[in-house]
């Protein structure tokens, strides 16, 4: 066993990387939580959103395409759960349980002729100078562009919800649909985009797995990613800035873990494999017992079915 | 227009009719999903439903028919009653795992004893194992309010990760020439989950699927434990006015759908499965969700819901091998099926109404 073979500017370069996925599928939660509705399908989405986006870019040979048709994807699955919960009136649990089931299988349908290709590498910043800086440069300046795409999502999903009027009502859907329909607003029309927001991101943060992080396609490679993409919403109290912090914590784990199997740790590999989702309970252990300050800020209608009866 | 307005109560007759509509919606969409692949939809969808039951080798497959849909019906048994209370357990593959786990972990302890205690021993343990794994989100929720969904589900991947150690180290079999995978408990007639008759499919599981479901029907319908499950789901506030201790429900849901779940993946490794190996779950934890919700949580639809499934299971095979349909178009299918099934499901519960006739466009 050699630890010092761990590089802690390494970890914290790769963790970055490593937390963009749940990440963006993350922060598209928030949005589609902060409407009043919890889209359950996540994974679903996600691993959609992977295996379009690395059938594109394997077809097109842009990884820029790929990335465009995760976001399309993941939206396009995402629809489906809209119609069902905005029209039909359907439980989210429920509804939300079957995306994630149908997503699966969508995907590994999808991405039978795709085990094994590489696709074409993503596009990364290395500015001259800058990225050599030693430990900044790692850490700040050579990072694949989703990393920063991510952040600047994360900004600007904050910067609407805090600043802007598209913002405020989306927030007032969420706490009360009753209050705001009567005010003339549309929940539905809301709602629905929030959610095809939300599938979108989910979308981008599968292929940010299939295109960079892996970079490769195979089934089920979510592993239960956007199921910790939820759990970091809870953890955040659906605060944006808090998303970050929770994402890049389990990036983090994540990493460590990996780093303590090559350094050849004692501890047998699949229980270090285990210690993302074990810590995820932990951390969901730790914010519901302080119920009083992180429930108040849970959208008061989550979940609840909104049905116009004028 | 077209508006919609609550019924009163649900409808009876759209209760019986919505999941037979979404089986032939499914059924339709599938055949559009099979053509899309560049299959014959007719023939895809006859190999999934028709030719188990009645092709010239249907004598091989209705066996079959309960060897996968006892497992389904059990956890779908379970999962149901936690459904009706608003208590989400979808982490029954993990449990499912454990059981097995601890079934198989019993058996292997004490092999190559012969005894007619060796079963009873190991179907407890299978139980014991499922219930206790299922505990840790019910007491994570009574105590500190966590959501029972997120940490049933982690526990899932938690439970993937012990058995593959499980499966490439502790219970290796030693004299397995090195490949992962416990000793076959096929082999070791103490311990072997085998046919009641032969050529019947029924072994030890397809009863105890059986006895769940009466005995769920008898809890919901006659026992005070059973109102109170029912009370919790329709009116979590009239419940409480009621004297009903939610934590109790909460316990009773998870532990009872733990076990059932443990049981079913004891019933598995110690018979069709035979060994505990990395890949030995296959998702019957998760298709339980649909058969659950496809048998309106009711314990009898959920017996047939758990047969159709089970065929849709031996059909996607039989398409696999004889088509070549992929075998993940089966478990598209099967999500697919749960859409319409809760998009039809609006019928129950809304009526659809013309607004105002005079302005009809």
């Amino acid at each position: 066993m050699d630890l010092s073979a761990i590089s802690p500017t390494l970890l914290v370069a790769s963790l970055m990387v490593a937390a963009t996925p749940i990440l963006l599928a993350a922060i598209g939660e928030l949005v589609v939580e902060k409407s009043g509705v919890l889209n359950l399908g996540v994974e679903g989405m996600m691993i959609t959103g992977a295996i379009s986006g690395f059938a594109a870019a394997v077809l097109t040979g842009s990884p820029m395409i790929g990335f465009l048709c995760a976001a399309l994807g993941g939206a396009a699955l995402s629809v489906i759960f809209a119609i069902i919960t905005q029209y039909f009136l359907s439980n989210q649990v429920a509804t939300g349980l079957a995306l994630t089931l149908f997503g699966l299988g969508l995907s590994a349908m999808l991405g039978q002729s795709y085990v094994g290709i590489k696709p074409p590498a993503s596009v990364k910043l290395d500015l001259p100078l800058v990225s050599d800086i030693p430990v900044i440069g790692p850490i700040l300046f050579s990072h694949d562009f989703t990393v920063y795409a991510a952040l600047t999502l994360v900004t600007g999903v904050w910067w609407f919800l805090k600043y802007t009027r598209g913002g405020l009502i989306l927030r007032a859907v969420g706490e009360s649909h009753d209050a705001a329909h009567a005010l003339g607003y549309k929940v539905v029309r809301v709602r629905i985009l929030a959610i095809m927001f939300g599938g979108a991101c989910a979308g981008l943060g599968g292929a940010a797995l299939s295109l960079v992080r892996v970079p490769q396609w195979t089934e089920g490679m979510t592993a239960g990613a956007g199921w910790i993409a939820l759990a970091i919403v809870v953890f955040a109290s659906w605060k944006p800035a808090r998303v970050l912090l929770g994402a890049y914590l389990f990036g983090g784990v994540a990493v460590l873990q990996l780093n303590l199997q090559a350094a050849g740790v004692s501890i047998p590999v699949e229980y270090l494999s285990m210690s993302p989702y074990l810590i995820t309970i932990v951390v969901l252990v730790v914010m519901s017992a302080n119920r009083s300050k992180s429930a108040l800020n849970a959208p008061a209608a989550l979940g609840r079915v909104f049905h116009a009866s004028r | 227009m077209l508006r919609l307005e609550k019924r009163p109560d649900p409808s009876k007759t759209w209760g019986y009719l919505a999941p037979v509509l979404a089986v032939i919606a499914t059924m339709i969409g599938g055949g559009v999903m099979f053509a899309l692949l560049g299959k014959d939809p007719f023939e895809a969808i006859r190999t999934i439903f028709y030719d188990p039951l009645f092709s010239e080798f249907a004598w091989y497959y209705r066996p079959q028919l309960l060897i996968k849909g006892a497992p389904l019906i059990l956890i779908a048994i379970g999962l149901s009653m936690g459904f009706r209370a608003g208590i989400w357990n979808i982490g029954a593959e993990g449990q499912y795992i454990i059981g097995a786990i601890c079934g198989a972990g019993a058996a292997l302890a004490v092999y190559p004893l012969e005894s007619a205690l060796v079963f009873p021993v190991m179907i407890l343990c299978g139980a014991i194992g499922g219930f206790a794994w299922s505990m840790i989100p019910a007491i994570l929720k009574i105590k500190f309010g966590t959501n029972e969904i997120l940490v049933s589900l982690m526990l899932v991947y938690v439970a993937e990760q012990l058995l593959a150690s499980m499966s490439l180290g502790l219970m290796k079999n030693p004299e397995g020439f090195g490949f992962p995978g416990s000793r076959n408990l096929q082999q070791y007639a103490s311990a072997h989950n085998a046919e009641l008759w032969t050529g019947t499919g029924i072994h030890l599981g397809v009863v105890f699927a059986l006895i769940a479901v009466i005995f769920s029907y008898i809890m919901l319908a006659r026992h005070q434990m059973g109102f109170h499950i029912r009370l919790t789901g329709e009116s979590p506030k009239a419940a409480k006015f009621a004297g009903v201790n939610p934590n109790k429900v909460v316990i009773y849901c998870l532990g009872f759908s733990g076990a059932l779940a443990g049981l079913a993946g004891m019933f598995e490794v110690a018979g069709p499965s035979g060994q505990i190996s990395i890949d030995f779950n296959v998702g019957y934890g998760f298709t339980a969700i649909i058969v659950a919700f496809l048998g309106r949580l009711d314990p009898f639809g959920i017996l047939l819901a758990g047969l159709l499934m089970a065929l849709t299971y031996i059909g996607g095979e039989i398409a696999q091998s004889s088509l070549g349909l992929p075998s993940a178009a089966i478990q598209a299918f099967q999500g697919m099926l749960l859409f319409f099934l809760l998009a039809l499901d609006m019928l129950t519960n809304f009526k659809i109404k013309r607004t105002n006739t005079e302005v009809r466009i």
